[in-house]
């Protein structure tokens, strides 16, 4: 008679569980998905800092859940959405705000923040990061995870090219001149080592936000209804990128991998390289020389696209939820922690009050790259983001390889993806 | 009384596989055929009837055509010579030799690792100017090559990976086959005078040939199925030139949020590999000889 004792022991365990559940109905749970995006030991981070939160905070239970990279976060968020029990908080792409409203999965914080402190507090961020998280007149996103692209060169190379190690190139035509002296080839024809590297696969559109933002080439409009794929000044940076590995063969050819890009760095197979703000802890580990790291180089102005993750809050949620999360977020984003955050992270710190806190100060004085970024925000736009925004971006993405590769002129691949993005846009311009 | 007690506990034996078979495998696909009628639902429009509105616009659709062309080519490339390769590579590791089980493990640990890290690795395999491709060629005195940045390259450098990683793995089923044919057989082709070759292709051959059909429906399944080294080593890039059918199916489905399109893109898929499965058995059925 095995059967019933099983039984039994299943009921028992049942109860038990029941027990602490309804122990826990005066606290209130929060739980938040984070994706990892960079290296490091970011999820002992968010558990230290969440559990530091819970001894300020009791009553509030946070439970944070590690969901992978940016693109399994939205799919498990959204896909527990649509089975009922989505989290309460989720940091997803900020590019995805359009997606999740469309989806009707989030509600604005405007709503929420309502007192004279938290309407500050909203207004506290660098403007730059709050380009991709408000539509409407409404906050959709609060900044958090935050970077944006800068430019890392090799001294060593530098020196050995005859350029001044600690200059970058402050434009396009110094970047050209600067890869030309650093491109070197045997009597063959053979490159060993290539001036400048801007990684192309995955997602181009991000990068070539670095060249179309200081060429004025504003790729969409602030409702995510409209893009410009086809001005000419976007279509000209296009050129400019093609013309970098196809002309003057000082990139190289084809599509390059972004996920390789440190690597070929630190293997001293380029001289210069793209990448995020977030590969600075990366490249300061693993560089075997001596590097520098600038704002991208100016053509008509400054400029670089913002990137990373803001924190969505779920509309599935109870007042007392939604209240204990706003209360979380803007313990998280206060200038100490979101100074802790950037210094452990390599991301920008959200706020200019972060960068004026004793932890902060002290790091930048150490460590002169870190400043780089928050020093380019004041140029910085936001990143391509619209209405249905991976479907728009894919339409660019793949005139971008098109054009990098040369099966397309730039001109033609830019017009191509601007019919595609009408097409796809078309429903939302009312 | 009995005959009804015989039949409940047919039933109940059966119950586990039937909820299961039919939770996970029929439900599923009646579900995507009847979605892929009706518009994606968003929080503002419920799902409506929209009929065969989903077909039309995959008809329209230039990237599912390529990656439907794609996926025809990776079939193409991988199906013929991985089996051929993995039936040279049972007979060689089935003869007497010395560290044959070492040979054998060394084919099979392919299959072993996980694609995910299988595609890592090779992502650095052919990387530019420093990657073990580049460098062998490099000392061959070749020019380099961006192997998957370019759009003609990019498929191979795929075919070659999915090749590797298959090969392995339907040599056990040969090997298996292999060891299952009596040495009698062998010993009277002998004494016939049958030259090794002749015995291979007249009596060995045809003896494989049930496996070699179920190979072969597995090696169709799988380069519809395979679509981890794809997210890692290119995303499809560039510009599509490595998407294949599955891979689409996902972005449509999870980056684009548009269920509907991609369960119409599933009810495709579905369709061809019943078409071919189906096709196998048929056409193959009768020349396999089963013991």
């Amino acid at each position: 008679m095995p059967a019933i004792p099983t039984l039994k022991r299943l009921a028992a365990i049942a109860a038990a569980s029941l027990l602490p559940a309804m122990a826990a109905a005066q606290t209130t749970e929060v739980s938040f998905y984070y994706p990892v995006a960079v290296g490091g030991p970011i999820t002992k981070l968010v558990d230290s800092m969440a559990s530091d939160f819970e001894k300020e905070n009791p009553g509030i239970k946070l439970k944070p859940i590690y969901s992978g990279t940016y693109q399994e976060s939205i799919v498990k968020a959204l896909t527990a959405m649509k089975s009922g029990e989505p989290p309460v908080l989720s940091v997803l792409l900020s590019t995805d705000m359009y997606t999740l409203i469309d989806e009707g999965a989030i509600v604005d914080w405007t709503g929420l923040a309502t007192s004279a402190d938290d309407q500050a507090w909203l207004k506290s961020f660098y403007p730059a990061f709050m380009e991709n998280s408000q539509t409407g007149g409404k906050v959709w996103g609060v900044p958090f995870q935050r970077s944006t692209i800068v430019l890392y060169w090799n001294k060593e190379m530098f020196k050995e090219a005859g350029l001044d190690p600690n200059r970058a190139p402050e434009n396009w035509k110094e970047m050209l001149q600067y890869a030309q002296k650093l491109t070197r080839r045997d009597s063959a024809g053979n490159v060993s080592q290539w001036g400048v590297q801007v990684p192309s696969s995955g997602f181009p559109y991000w990068l070539f936000q670095g060249f179309t933002t200081p060429n004025n080439g504003m790729l969409m409009n602030k409702a995510g209804t409209q893009t410009y794929f086809d001005n000419p000044a976007v279509i000209d940076a296009l050129q400019f990128w093609v013309d970098l590995s196809r002309k003057h063969k000082v990139m190289p050819p084809g599509i390059i991998e972004w996920g390789t890009t440190p690597k070929d760095f630190f293997e001293r197979k380029i001289a210069m390289m793209w990448t995020t703000t977030g590969n600075l802890t990366n490249v300061k580990n693993n560089a075997k020389f001596d590097f520098g790291v600038a704002m991208l180089p100016a053509a008509k102005r400054r400029g670089s696209p913002t990137g990373g993750g803001n924190f969505y809050l779920f509309k599935k949620s109870t007042p007392a939820q939604q209240q204990a999360a706003l209360r979380f977020v803007k313990w998280i984003t206060s200038p100490e922690r979101a100074a802790q955050w950037g210094i452990e992270t390599g991301y920008v710190a959200v706020r200019p009050q972060a960068w004026e806190t004793v932890a902060m100060r002290k790091y930048a004085a150490g460590f002169a790259p870190a400043i780089v970024a928050r020093d380019q925000l004041e140029f910085s736009v936001a990143e391509l983001s619209t209405h249905e925004n991976q479907r728009v971006t894919k339409a660019l993405n793949d005139g971008l390889q098109a054009a990098l590769t040369g099966t397309k002129k730039p001109d033609q691949a830019m017009k191509d993806a601007q019919r595609e993005a009408d097409r796809i846009l078309r429903p939302y311009r009312k | 009384m009995n005959r009804f007690t015989t039949n409940l506990h047919g039933w109940l034996l059966l119950l586990p596989a039937v909820v299961l078979l039919a939770a996970f495998t029929h439900y599923p696909a009646v579900a995507t055929l009847v979605h892929s009628f009706f518009s994606t639902p968003k929080s503002a429009h419920p799902a409506a009837w929209v009929g065969l509105d989903n077909y039309q616009a995959m008809v329209e659709d230039p990237v599912f055509w390529q990656a439907l062309t794609n996926n025809l080519w990776f079939a193409l490339g991988t199906i013929p010579v991985s089996i051929a390769l993995a039936m040279l590579m049972a007979v060689w590791v089935n003869g007497k030799l010395r560290g044959r089980a070492f040979l054998r493990m060394a084919y099979f640990t392919p299959t072993v690792l996980p694609m995910i890290a299988v595609a890592n690795i090779w992502l650095f395999f052919y990387t530019p100017t420093y990657g073990l491709l580049e460098q062998v060629t490099g000392a061959l005195g070749l020019p380099s090559h961006n192997w998957l940045g370019t759009q003609n390259t990019v498929l191979g450098c795929l075919i070659v990976v999915t090749i590797w990683k298959e090969a392995g793995f339907f040599m056990i089923f040969y090997l298996a086959a292999l060891q299952s044919i009596p040495p009698s057989l062998a010993e009277a082709a002998a004494i016939e005078g049958a030259s090794r070759w002749y015995f291979f292709r007249r009596v060995v051959f045809p003896l494989l040939m049930p496996t070699t059909l179920f190979v072969l429906i597995n090696a169709v399944i799988n380069s519809f199925r395979l679509v981890e080294h794809i997210i890692v080593m290119t995303k499809g890039g560039p510009d599509n030139a490595s998407a294949l059918l599955l891979y689409y199916i996902y972005e449509v489905g999870f980056k684009f949020w548009d269920s509907a399109y991609a369960s119409a893109l599933t009810v495709v898929l579905l369709a061809i590999l019943a078409a071919a499965a189906m096709g196998q058995y048929f056409f193959l059925e009768k020349r396999t000889h089963y013991q």
